[in-house]
């Protein structure tokens, strides 16, 4: 996909449906990755989102960077709400209230919207099976709040709630693997994408589009202000995310893996964890213990591929 | 004409709402609510309904699906009780604020702890503030009546707003009555299809629950309350019409032998039929009681309850729910302060008692009358107020 990349972009949609103007912070990866999505989806479709950065900086009454129809009730009921206007929709069709058009259900959220508060309502969502997709954007904390630990915060990553001190080293716990949580659900359509791959994950949030019943994507959404790095550093983090193997892009279809961007041997992950200012009190020794974590996770996944 | 058939409440509740052919209904079972919901699924999978029936896997999700739902323009119902509306309670504010036409029937019970199943106001009095149009039945007949009535006020495009019935737990939920079922074509000539002026469609793209920052918030708020005042003209005339079509017609507040009455008791709910009794009773023995019976709960109808106590010395006030550390109960707070200000201002004594299903007879109101008097001879203050039957 990376050598067609010159072709492929004049395939885009050229149109933007979240559009410039958002408030979000310079260099934001995740705002990026939510332009993505809406470009990849187009008009036909119906947002709902969770309370979060992306709900924050794009609806400041009485103005809205959305072109499309776009909903937001409350922090960790983004599956849920989604989920019914998915039946509502579902429902004044069949009763003959409102054309079949195809309409797109996309729930978004971030990490702790995803995999904290919002956990069971996503559950409860995937496993009533209905026709939606669900984007988890990820960036490692709850960056909205100011950079307090989630439980999709990884190892070592010192944040407001879990900071580096002189007893502690930062996050002391495993970064949650959703996207697993969620093949666990059995739902048709499961990927991981990063924004630094732009034309990979927009060919899978297509594909979840697609996809009948429930489809989840994570998207890992760099995010400068919280990762302590530069605004123009964002990119080249999200590739050396998946470079080492800290973040494998995949996707598992009906319960088949595949890796989507295969990368050859791995680059340290110090490569990845040096650059930034969240990892900066890690030693050796850890950076050794998270390097063992990334290479038995990455072998694992890659069993999987070949089940 | 409907049809008179003895059934439990809750199953004309369930048929109430599959005659106004609602889209979606999104429940998370609960007791005593679970009656209703188990009837609204069995309707949808014998094809008597045809609707998204949601089991959602809380009560926070249930109101979430329904704000889903009904932004995209379908009609939508929920019921829950008790711990329920405390899970959903989040999302309850946010429907209100969202002008989400939501119909709930909440199947009044305590709140935890100790945890009880039982009937009070306690749940109800929890979302006192929470910007819905609520309302109290009495009877299954009421509660039948008031879905569509319901339905009709809370999808009117001068109101839309979301729509509590309060139904008393199990002494309404669980009984067997006879209950007039409307026809469809009074359904049909009652109740319009739902045509909201705004809803999700990729047509005509919105944005909806943007964040207010400080120089936005009031406004909002500010128009918020103003809908819900406003909505007073529209519930009487949805009552008023409702009365046309059943020749049943409902107040927002309803009197019992209040002429010449000097001591007044004002309940809400199903108490109000044994309240009655006791009136009866205490008129039998001379004495000048009577019953204000308070079914619109928000918005709060002012000059109705003025009008209805003119000329009422003292007022019993029954509350079912504790304000803890203050007033006593929610409902005499409310009731001093209709009143406060006013040339003729009656004493307000306030009782609170039938917590958790504990049974309230109509002898324990008639000592409620006796210890009122006694009580109204001195000074009463706001913070003074009786739990009455407390066992010593």
């Amino acid at each position: 996909m990376e050598t067609l990349n010159v072709y492929a972009t004049r395939l885009l949609e050229k149109s933007e449906y979240f559009t410039p103007g958002h408030r979000a912070c310079q260099g934001c990866a995740e705002a990026l990755a939510v332009r993505l999505v809406a470009k990849a989806l187009g008009n036909n479709v119906i947002v709902g989102s969770a309370t979060g950065c992306m709900e924050i900086i794009s609806s400041p009454l009485p103005f809205t960077n959305w072109k499309v129809p776009w909903l937001h009730v409350a922090f960790e009921n983004a599956a849920a709400v989604l989920s019914g206007a998915e039946a509502g929709y579902r429902a004044l069709v069949r009763k003959g209230k409102r054309p079949e058009k195809g309409t797109v259900f996309l729930a978004m959220g971030g990490d702790g919207a995803t995999t904290d508060i919002g956990f069971q309502a996503l559950s409860g969502a995937l496993e009533r099976g209905h026709n939606f997709l669900y984007v988890c954007y990820d960036n490692e904390a709850y960056m909205n709040t100011g950079i307090q630990r989630s439980s999709s915060t990884p190892f070592g990553a010192s944040t407001t709630t879990s900071p580096a001190g002189k007893i502690h080293f930062g996050q002391r716990t495993w970064k949650k693997n959703m996207a697993e949580i969620v093949v666990a659900h059995n739902v048709p359509y499961v990927a991981t994408a990063c924004s630094s791959y732009p034309f990979d994950l927009m060919e899978k949030v297509q594909k979840a589009a697609r996809t009948p019943g429930p489809a989840y994507v994570h998207i890992l959404s760099v995010c400068p202000t919280g990762w302590r790095i530069a605004p123009n550093k964002a990119i080249w983090i999200g590739r050396l995310a998946v470079e080492t193997g800290v973040f494998p892009l995949y996707e598992v279809v009906d319960g088949k893996y595949r890796i989507t961007h295969e990368v050859g041997e791995l680059k340290p992950v110090e490569d990845y964890l040096r650059p930034q200012g969240r990892f900066r009190h890690l030693t050796p020794d850890m950076i050794k213990h998270i390097q063992d974590r990334v290479s038995a996770e990455y072998a694992k996944l890659e069993a999987k591929t070949r089940l | 004409m409907g049809k008179r058939v003895g059934v439990e409440v809750s199953i004309a509740a369930a048929d109430a709402v599959g005659m106004a052919n609602v889209d979606v209904v999104a429940a998370y079972p609960i007791t005593p609510q679970t009656h209703i919901v188990e009837h609204l699924s069995d309707l949808v999978a014998n094809g008597k309904l045809d609707a998204e029936f949601i089991p959602v896997e809380s009560e926070h999700s249930a109101m979430s699906v329904c704000c889903g739902s009904s932004a995209l323009g379908a009609r939508t119902f929920t019921c829950t009780s008790s711990q329920g509306l405390a899970l959903m309670n989040e999302i309850v504010f946010i429907a209100a604020s969202m002008r989400l036409p939501i119909v709930m029937i909440l199947a009044n019970r305590s709140l935890s702890g100790p945890l009880s199943i039982w009937n009070d106001h306690t749940d109800v009095m929890s979302v006192r503030d929470c910007g819905w149009i609520q309302v109290f039945t009495e009877t299954g007949q009421e509660v039948f009546d008031h879905v569509m009535w319901a339905f009709r006020v809370a999808e009117d495009r001068q109101v839309s707003l979301p729509v509590i019935i309060n139904m008393d737990g199990f002494i309404l939920t669980h009984v067997i009555e006879p209950i007039e079922f409307w026809d469809s074509a009074m359904v049909k000539q009652y109740l319009p299809d739902f045509s909201p002026i705004n809803v999700l469609n990729p047509d005509h793209p919105t944005t909806v629950g943007g964040f207010g920052m400080p120089g936005i918030y009031t406004e909002a708020k500010v128009a918020q309350n103003e809908a819900l005042v406003k909505s007073k003209p529209h519930i009487l005339k949805a009552w008023q019409e409702l009365g046309a079509v059943t020749g049943r017609y409902y107040q927002p507040v309803e009197t019992y032998k209040i002429d010449g009455a000097e001591t007044v008791f004002l309940s809400m709910g199903s108490t109000g039929d044994t309240v009655a009794m006791a009136v009866d009773e205490l008129r039998a023995q001379g004495k000048p009681a009577g019953l204000i019976k308070l079914r619109l709960w928000r918005p709060f109808p002012f000059e109705e309850l003025r009008l209805a106590a003119r000329g009422v010395k003292r007022l019993i006030i029954i509350d079912r729910a504790v304000s803890y550390g203050g007033p006593g109960g929610p409902v005499a707070s409310e009731i001093r302060s209709a009143f406060y200000g006013e040339k003729e201002m009656p004493v307000v004594t306030n009782f609170i008692c039938g917590l958790a299903g504990r049974d309230v007879t109509p002898e324990d109101y008639i000592a409620i009358y006796s210890k009122s008097e006694k009580m109204a001879q001195g000074q009463v203050r706001q913070e003074d107020y009786v739990f009455y039957g407390v066992r010593e």
